[in-house]
C-alpha cells in the first residue's frame, strides 16, 4: 500500500500540486485521472522520488520515502517497476538486454538464469522472437509491452504506469490495460496508472483519483465515478461523444 | 549567482559519479566499450591532424628562422617542443572536446529527454555513476595514449615534410629532436592530457545530464559542452603551465 499525505509541489512560482492526500491499495489498479497539465504526472514523480515535494510525505507500507537515507531509497526503488509514457527503453540495448538490465544490476544468479527470467517476462507480455531487435525496430505497442516486461522483471511490489495507452491504437490499448490488470492480480502489486483515457478507466480502474488544478478533486470506485454529481469530474468524463452516449443510454434505462 | 548554482550542481554531480558502483563488472565492461567509442574511434582524426600539423610546424619554423646564424637542427628542436609541449596535449584535447564532448552531451542529453535516466533512477541505479564514470575512466585512460601517438606522428610528419620539401636534412632534424630533450616535458604533457580529459568528460556530461526539454535543447547542451570545455581547457592550460613549468 502507498499513502500520500498532504503533498504539495511547486516549480518556481507555479504551484503544481496542493495538499494531496490519497491511499493506493495493494492488489488493485489505482488510477490517477485528470486533464493534461492537472499535475498527475508530477504527483507520480513525487511518489517515486524523481521530484522532492515542498510539503507532505509518501509512505510505502508505512515507511516515509523522503525521510529515508539513500541506501533505503535505493532499496525501495528496487521494489518499484515503472512503465513510462515513452517506454524509456535503452536505445543501445536489445529487447532482451533491456529486460535483463535490472536483473544484471541487482539480481543474484547466473547469466543464464537472468536470461531465462527475462524471456519469461517477455513471454508473459506476448513478445516472442524479438530478443535481438533494438527498440527502434519494434512498434510502439511492442515497446510498451517490453517496458512492462522490464518493469516486472524484478517482481515489483509497486507498479507505476504513466499513460500506458498514449499513442496506441484502441485494440493495443485494451491489450495493455488487460495486461496491467492481470499482472496486478498475479503479483498482488500496488499498481498506479496515470491516464486520461476513459476507456482505460472503465476497463481497469478500481480506485480512481481525479486531480484537477493540482488538487485531489474526487476519489472513488468506477461505479461511483459514473454516478458522481461532481461538476468538474463530469466535464472530464463526458468530454467525449462515446462517454456521452454511455450516459444517455444509462439515463434512458433508468 | 547563476554561476554559483552551476558550480554547486556540478560538484554534487561529481559526488554521485564517484558513488559506489552497483556492479563493478558492468562498469568495467562499459569502460572498455567507452574506450573504444571515445578513444579508439578518435584515432583517425588525431593521427591525420597530428601528421599534418607536424609537417606545417616544420615548414613554417624553417621559413621563419631562415638565417645563417641559426643552426639547421633548430627546426627539428622547435618542432619537437611545439608538438610535445602544446600541440599534442592542448590542441588535440580541444579537438577531442569537439568530437568526444559533443558526443557525450548529446548521448546523455537524449537519454534525459527520453526519460531513460529517470528509468535508471527509479530502478535504484545511480544514474550519474552508471553513465558518467565509465566515460570518465575511459577518457582518462585512453587520452594519454592518443596524445603519445599524436606526439610521435606530429614529429614524424614534421620530419617527412621537412626532408621531402628539402627544407632540412634528415640528420639535422634527428639531431634537433634529440637536443636538449627533457623527459619531464612528456610527463607535463601527459598530466595536462589527464586534466583535460577530466574537464571534457565531466563538463560535457554535466551539460547532457541536466538537459531539459526536447531535441533542440539536446543540441544546445551539446554546443555548450564544447564551448565550456574549450574555455576551461584554455584556463587550465595556463594554470598548469604556470605551476608545472615555472
Amino acid at each position: 500500500m502507498i499513502e500520500v499525505q498532504g503533498l504539495s509541489k511547486r516549480f518556481g512560482d507555479n504551484q503544481v500540486l496542493t495538499d494531496i492526500s490519497a491511499v493506493f491499495e495493494q492488489g488493485k489498479v489505482n488510477q490517477i485521472i485528470g486533464m493534461s497539465g492537472s499535475g498527475k504526472s508530477v504527483l507520480t514523480k513525487c511518489m517515486v522520488g524523481l521530484h522532492r515535494p515542498e510539503e507532505g510525505r509518501v509512505l510505502y507500507n508505512g515507511r516515509s520515502f523522503h525521510d529515508m537515507n539513500d541506501e533505503e531509497k535505493r532499496g525501495i526503488r528496487q521494489e518499484i517497476g515503472m512503465l513510462f509514457q515513452s517506454s524509456a527503453l535503452f536505445d543501445s540495448l536489445t529487447v532482451l538486454a533491456n529486460v535483463m538490465f535490472p536483473l544484471k544490476m541487482f539480481a543474484r544468479g547466473s547469466e543464464e538464469e537472468m536470461r531465462e527470467r527475462a524471456r519469461f517476462c517477455l513471454d508473459r507480455v506476448n513478445i516472442v522472437d524479438k530478443d535481438d531487435l533494438f527498440p527502434s525496430q519494434i512498434s510502439g505497442g511492442m515497446q510498451k509491452r517490453v517496458g512492462i516486461a522490464r518493469a516486472i522483471a524484478m517482481e515489483p511490489k509497486y507498479l507505476f504506469c504513466d499513460e500506458p495507452n498514449s499513442g496506441l491504437d484502441p485494440q493495443t490499448a485494451i491489450l495493455i490495460d488487460d495486461l496491467i490488470k492481470e499482472l496486478t492480480e498475479e503479483y498482488n502489486t500496488t499498481t498506479i496508472v496515470v491516464t486520461h483515457d476513459m476507456n482505460s478507466v472503465m476497463e481497469t480502474g478500481e480506485n480512481i483519483i481525479f486531480i484537477h488544478q493540482g488538487r485531489k478533486w474526487w476519489q472513488g470506485s468506477r461505479q461511483e465515478l459514473l454516478n458522481s454529481d461532481n461538476t468538474e469530474l463530469n466535464e472530464f468524463i463526458y468530454a467525449g461523444e462515446l462517454m456521452r452516449e454511455v450516459k444517455r443510454a444509462r439515463d434512458a434505462g433508468r | 549567482m547563476q554561476i554559483l548554482f552551476h558550480f554547486g550542481r556540478y560538484f554534487l554531480l561529481l559526488k554521485d559519479v564517484f558513488g559506489r558502483p552497483e556492479r563493478f563488472r558492468i562498469y568495467w565492461r562499459r569502460t572498455l566499450e567507452e574506450m573504444d567509442l571515445l578513444g579508439v574511434q578518435s584515432l583517425g582524426i588525431v593521427a591525420l591532424l597530428s601528421a599534418f600539423m607536424g609537417a606545417v610546424i616544420t615548414i613554417q619554423t624553417k621559413t621563419n628562422i631562415d638565417s645563417p646564424l641559426i643552426q639547421a637542427w633548430v627546426v627539428g628542436f622547435a618542432t619537437r617542443q611545439s608538438v610535445i609541449l602544446e600541440f599534442s596535449p592542448t590542441v588535440i584535447s580541444l579537438i577531442l572536446a569537439g568530437k568526444v564532448g559533443s558526443n557525450i552531451a548529446a548521448e546523455i542529453g537524449s537519454m534525459r529527454v527520453k526519460e531513460q535516466i529517470d528509468a535508471l533512477d527509479i530502478m535504484g541505479v545511480n544514474s550519474a555513476g552508471y553513465l558518467i564514470l565509465p566515460k570518465l575512466a575511459a577518457t582518462i585512460l585512453i587520452n594519454p595514449f592518443l596524445v603519445m601517438i599524436s606526439m610521435f606522428l606530429g614529429i614524424f610528419g614534421g620530419w617527412l615534410a621537412g626532408v621531402q620539401a628539402g627544407v632540412i636534412s634528415s640528420d639535422d632534424f634527428i639531431l634537433g629532436i634529440q637536443t636538449g630533450f627533457k623527459p619531464f616535458h612528456v610527463t607535463y604533457a601527459l598530466i595536462k592530457t589527464v586534466v583535460f580529459a577530466f574537464i571534457i568528460t565531466t563538463i560535457s556530461a554535466y551539460q547532457g545530464y541536466f538537459t531539459r526539454g526536447g531535441t533542440r535543447e539536446v543540441g544546445i547542451s551539446s554546443t555548450r559542452a564544447v564551448v565550456y570545455s574549450n574555455v576551461v581547457i584554455l584556463l587550465a592550460n595556463l594554470v598548469l603551465t604556470r605551476v608545472l613549468l615555472l
